[in-house]
């Protein structure tokens, strides 16, 4: 029992030393690629368009939900025009950048982990590593980049929309007078909720984007299976301890800032 | 180890690799002379594609010295190992290319990465290997999009664009029926004749290398067994060599055998 105890605690030590080493390689990597300029548009391009429907459909049906449990809770205290800051504050202090950054993981990290699994499967990483290209800076540091520009604007869409969901849940559908709402929205949110909003969204994009890459370049790796179902156990793990790594990410960084 | 010899492009002394308990290569050399075309046979399952990865840099050999152009490539020396790969190329079993990007793309990715040369020097020297390996007018192709032949043609391409002294090909005929073989086979020479680097082939096609190379060396058992010339190869007495080189003869004598109602054995010696 303490045997293996300790032996989860070394594999999780080394794991950890070894998910950072392979991080701090990708940054490093960013001042050797040749064109990564390209290559960072071309990844923004890719996480953005491929998440961009679900955030909009996820980020307004959250608002609408806020919207709607949000008015008919505050409604029993007579504080319906409290409804704008209880939207907004969820918002942009918690549910923008925890779920826009779980619909990251199941739209681009997924996608970006198999990918990348497929390449490790194919001799594509092993066929740059004879060429002397650096792996991590072709394929891994764009990524990364990538997700560091992209994702706070795409939190900030996620956001935004969530904002109308729940304007039109609490105003168009329920009758709260839309100037009450967007006023108390106004005076709720101030720039440190709006701060802790863009670093929690830039630390959890490049959390998971780095995991499911990191997790799709080591599918070799993968001692439970070979082959495909390597591809897909890597994946899997990809997409569990992003989502794990998001919440646990969520909670630190709050407690910190709070 | 010896002292270099200049003539030597590849040297390689003792090279022993283990994975878990299972002793792969048991100390392998093979001298590559600068220009010429080397085969490396062997049964299945010899280490041959392991021997080749080996020297490209893939796996690292857990005893033994590989020596490219007179300087050991030592792990501790990472400025040997980057220019031995700038001057060396591999071709993969699987060809390797880039299915998410053109023909034209996975030619010029080698060059757009690892040198200096401008953007329209970079696509004009790639369009040129594409034109010298009849490809030109599938550059917008995507891999999926091309037959057998021409991915392995594209491969070649991808290989030679960096203009490399050394070019390793693994098992470049495997899965091809005799026709398209002796059109790869020919290709090699054509462009190692063209171009003049220095191959390293693994193969097992006996018939075929021993017309085009002017080394041969056999892995067995993790070591080479025999490492010679074409012709003496073709005369050697060594039993493993006889049943490598006969074994059309070996089958011939089995069928025989089955035809006349005895049992011969058919398993591996």
């Amino acid at each position: 029992m303490v045997r293996k105890l300790g032996s989860l605690t070394l594999s999780l030590i080394r794991g950890t030393g070894d998910f950072a080493l392979f991080t701090l390689t990708a940054f490093r990597s960013a001042f050797s690629t040749r064109r990564l300029l390209h290559r960072v548009f071309r990844a923004m391009f890719e996480q953005g368009v491929r998440c961009l429907p679900v955030i909009l459909i996820v980020g307004m049906f959250t608002g609408l939900v806020l919207g709607l449990q949000g008015y008919h809770v505050l409604n029993r205290f007579g504080s319906e025009s409290l409804l704008g800051a209880l939207v907004s504050l969820s918002l942009v202090r918690e549910l923008g950048p925890v779920l826009a950054a779980l619909m990251l993981v199941g739209q681009a990290g997924s996608a970006l982990a198999a990918e990348l699994g497929i390449q490790r499967n194919s001799e594509q990483i092993a066929a740059l590593e004879t060429m002397g290209v650096s792996t991590h800076g072709y394929l891994v540091t764009p990524r990364l980049l990538g997700a560091l520009l992209i994702f706070p604007m795409q939190t900030a869409l996620f956001v935004s929309v969530g904002l109308w969901g729940g304007w039109l849940s609490g105003s168009m559908m329920l009758g709260l007078e839309p100037g009450v709402y967007w006023s108390s929205v106004e005076r709720a949110v101030e720039p440190d909720d709006v701060q802790e909003c863009f670093t929690k969204a830039a630390v959890f994009g490049l959390l998971t984007v780095a995991l499911c890459c990191y997790y799709g370049f080591n599918a070799h790796r993968c001692t439970s299976a070979t082959g495909a179902r390597a591809v897909s156990a890597s994946t899997t793990r990809a997409v569990v301890l992003s989502c794990i790594t998001v919440l646990a990410a969520d909670y630190v960084i709050t407690s910190f800032l709070l | 180890m010896s002292e270099a010899r200049p003539s030597l492009l590849l040297d390689v002394r003792g090279v022993k690799k283990r994975y878990g308990t299972h002793e792969v290569l048991t100390g392998a050399s093979l001298e590559v002379p600068r220009a010429s075309v080397v085969t490396v046979l062997g049964r299945s399952g010899t280490g041959k594609s392991v021997f080749l990865k080996c020297l490209a840099g893939i796996e690292r050999p857990d005893e033994g010295v590989i020596a490219f152009d007179g300087t050991p490539l030592d792990a501790d020396l990472p400025s040997a190992r980057a220019e031995f790969r700038r001057r060396c190329s591999f071709l993969f079993q699987s060809n390797a290319l880039f299915d998410s990007l053109t023909a034209l793309e996975n030619v010029v990715l080698p060059l757009e990465q690892t040198t200096a040369l401008s953007s329209s020097v970079v696509r004009q020297r790639s369009l040129e290997a594409l034109q010298q390996l009849e490809l030109d007018s599938f550059a917008d192709k995507y891999p999926s999009q091309l037959s057998g032949g021409m991915q392995k043609r594209l491969a070649l391409a991808r290989a030679i664009v960096t203009r490399p002294e050394l070019v390793l090909f693994d098992e470049p005929t495997a899965g091809l029926d005799p026709l398209r073989r002796n059109a790869v086979f020919a290709m090699i020479v054509k462009y190692q004749r063209q171009f003049g680097f220095t191959a390293v082939i693994v193969t097992h096609d006996v018939a075929e290398v021993l017309v085009i190379s002017d080394h041969v060396a056999l892995l067995d058992s993790g070591t080479m067994r025999f490492a010679g010339s074409p012709a003496a190869f073709s005369t050697s007495t060594d039993p493993v060599v006889c049943d490598f080189r006969d074994s059309t003869a070996a089958l011939h004598k089995a069928v025989d055998a089955l035809r006349t109602g005895q049992n011969p054995s058919l398993t591996e010696s």
